[in-house]
């Protein structure tokens, strides 16, 4: 993938790990050799509050610093989301959309009006909870995201987690992590 | 590109903490501000686990950062410290001093809009401020530059014609909080080529006594001093090439005055600063695949201001714009860059036509969009049609754009 710049737009709510996430994407697309950039969206951010953040990738140097407005990928890593931002906007018309929710992407397709976008569903919140003991579904978004790219394989995002957050973090937090990137790996649906 | 263990990807204030440990100061005061503030944490935990030798002084504010910063290095001392927008605006009356006193501080200085209304922004308007304090300013369009020109303004600031502090410049939030590529030097390459500091004066060297920062008497050298200060200015035109070019040969990477981009040929330029200079040269990499001579000047260095250099480089050049990310308030004379470029230009026998547009103050995106309507602009005006406005205000959300 990403012989063309491909960009990302990111929407969580405010200390669900949306930031971290793209960061994350940002390097583990550097152990692939690409280019990328990853940035938030600032501003007067709290807690649970909708938040943007966003994603360049490509196989060549990116030299464009301005915001992302037409994303050819748009993540919604929070589901109450759907129903408070306009999700789609700027989204290509061949976009992908990858959404946090039990529902299926038949269900989701029935609810936004999205022609011919693909869609994406994985219940990160499920996952997490499972996984992690506590709502945190950044990580399993990100697997989502991977799975649905083609970017990095399951092995590769785990060895990834194992090598980076296994500086950062108790064994049993990144353990549980791989656990939900494992999982995100395997639950991703599509039509 | 090859990745190797030196290809990391960086937020740009970490970009420049990593050239700070690199350099390793003696002394580093500062006190924290958005979005600089990543610096001041990331190199103060450098400090605090003994990765650097640094004496990291935590001061109550950026007027004594600048205090302590000149104090230090009066004493001899490599010295950094670094801001952003209020903070810079609160050391005004120590920017004049740390260069009047020929003080090779080097700051970076994540540039930020400055109140009011209060916003943490993305603007020049806190470093165009100082251009007549005496700092040399060099421009950075992403996180390799920011560290790339960090490391070289140690050596710049030291150079014995012309010892003056040096500020770095990076746009706030689009680099410093930006996840980056960009290749590290090896450590001991990078220390090799910023070197040792030898201070030809200093208050601990008691071989050769001198006395610093005195009353200079009713009839004393107060103007000779400030003539010099301007000499070292224009001896900096010389060394930042020098040191860009050393620079090229140590890492792959040369720095100059300016970068021209397809200025050869070109008809139409465009001149600007940091990080704009990125999504300006994407827009003309497009253009010249659609056979348009159009061509960028990356402003690096803004002080001192390249005049000489960039009236060559804009010879048979029809229309140039003018891009400033901040404004001068002179009533209809535009931003600081339009002006300069403008009286460099003045006894230039067939210079061309020179349009401002302010862009991007308070972080208001400089859009792909917004780049071409400048561009169809130029090539309008190349092709005969007549200024309608020599100063714009690119983005406004009401009025003319």
């Amino acid at each position: 993938m990403a012989e063309e710049l491909i960009e990302i737009r990111w929407h969580a709510r405010g200390g669900q790990g949306a930031v971290t996430a793209a960061k994350t994407l940002a390097e583990m697309s550097l152990t692939k050799d690409m280019f990328f950039q990853a940035f938030p969206e600032y501003g007067p951010e709290r807690m649970g509050a909708p938040i943007q953040c966003f994603n360049r990738l490509s196989e060549n140097k990116i030299s464009t610093y301005c915001g992302i407005t037409n994303p050819a990928i748009v993540v919604v890593v929070d589901p109450t989301l759907l129903e408070v931002v306009d999700i789609s906007t700027g989204l290509a018309a061949d976009g992908t959309l990858i959404i946090n929710t039990p529902k299926n992407p038949s269900e989701i397709r029935s609810k936004i009006n999205l022609n011919g976008r693909k869609i994406y569903t994985v219940d990160a919140t499920h996952i997490s909870l499972e996984a992690l003991g506590r709502f945190m579904p950044n990580i399993p978004m990100l697997g989502a995201l991977l799975k649905a790219t083609g970017l990095l394989t399951k092995e590769e995002a785990v060895d990834f987690l194992r090598n980076n957050f296994g500086k950062k973090f108790p064994s049993k937090v990144v353990e549980s992590n791989v656990v939900a990137m494992e999982r995100a790996f395997e639950e991703v649906e599509t039509e | 590109m090859v990745v190797t263990k030196n290809t990391v990807a960086l937020i740009g204030t970490d970009a420049v903490a990593e050239a700070m440990r690199q350099i390793n100061p003696d002394v580093v005061a500062a006190y924290p501000i958005t979005p600089q503030t990543a610096i001041v944490e990331t190199f103060s935990q450098m400090a605090a686990d003994g990765i650097v030798k640094t004496n990291f002084v935590a001061v109550e504010s950026e007027h004594s950062a600048m205090s302590a910063a000149i104090g230090a290095a009066a004493a001899g001392g490599r010295v950094m410290t670094c801001t952003s927008s209020q903070g810079l605006g609160f050391m005004w009356e120590l920017l004049y001093i740390a260069s009047g006193l020929r003080l090779p501080i080097v700051m970076p200085n994540v540039n930020r809009a400055l109140s009011a209304p209060i916003n943490i922004h993305c603007d020049h308007s806190d470093s165009m401020g100082a251009r007549d304090s005496g700092w040399i300013q060099l421009f950075s369009e992403n996180a390799q530059e920011a560290y790339d020109n960090t490391l070289q303004a140690t050596r710049i600031a030291e150079h014995p014609d012309i010892l003056l502090p040096v500020m770095v410049q990076l746009d706030g939030f689009i680099i410093s909080h930006a996840v980056d590529r960009l290749e590290l030097i090896h450590d001991d390459i990078a220390r090799e080529f910023v070197g040792e500091l030898h201070p030809a004066y200093s208050l601990l060297n008691s071989s050769k006594p001198a006395s610093v920062g005195n009353f200079d008497s009713l009839y004393g050298y107060f103007f000779e001093f400030k003539q010099q200060q301007e000499e070292g200015m224009r001896n900096a035109l010389q060394v930042i090439q020098e040191v860009g070019k050393e620079f090229g040969k140590a890492t792959g990477r040369s720095y100059g005055l300016f970068e021209p981009v397809g200025m050869d040929d070109a008809e139409i330029a465009i001149i600007a600063l940091g990080s704009a200079c990125g999504t300006v040269r994407s827009e003309i990499e497009c253009m010249r695949e659609a056979g348009i001579p159009i061509g960028m000047i990356k402003l690096r260095s803004f002080r001192p201001f390249p005049a000489a250099e960039l009236v060559r480089v804009l010879e048979g050049v029809k229309v140039v714009a003018v891009m400033d990310r901040s404004d001068s308030f002179a009533g209809g004379m535009g931003g600081p860059v339009f002006m300069e470029l403008r009286s460099a230009l003045y006894d230039m026998p067939n210079k061309p036509q020179v349009i401002n547009y302010i862009y991007g103050l308070g972080g208001r995106d400089l859009s792909i969009e917004l780049t071409q309507k400048v561009i169809n602009d130029l090539e309008e005006i190349a092709g005969g049609k007549e200024v309608q406005q020599k100063v714009n205000y690119l983005g406004l959300r009401e009025g003319e754009e």
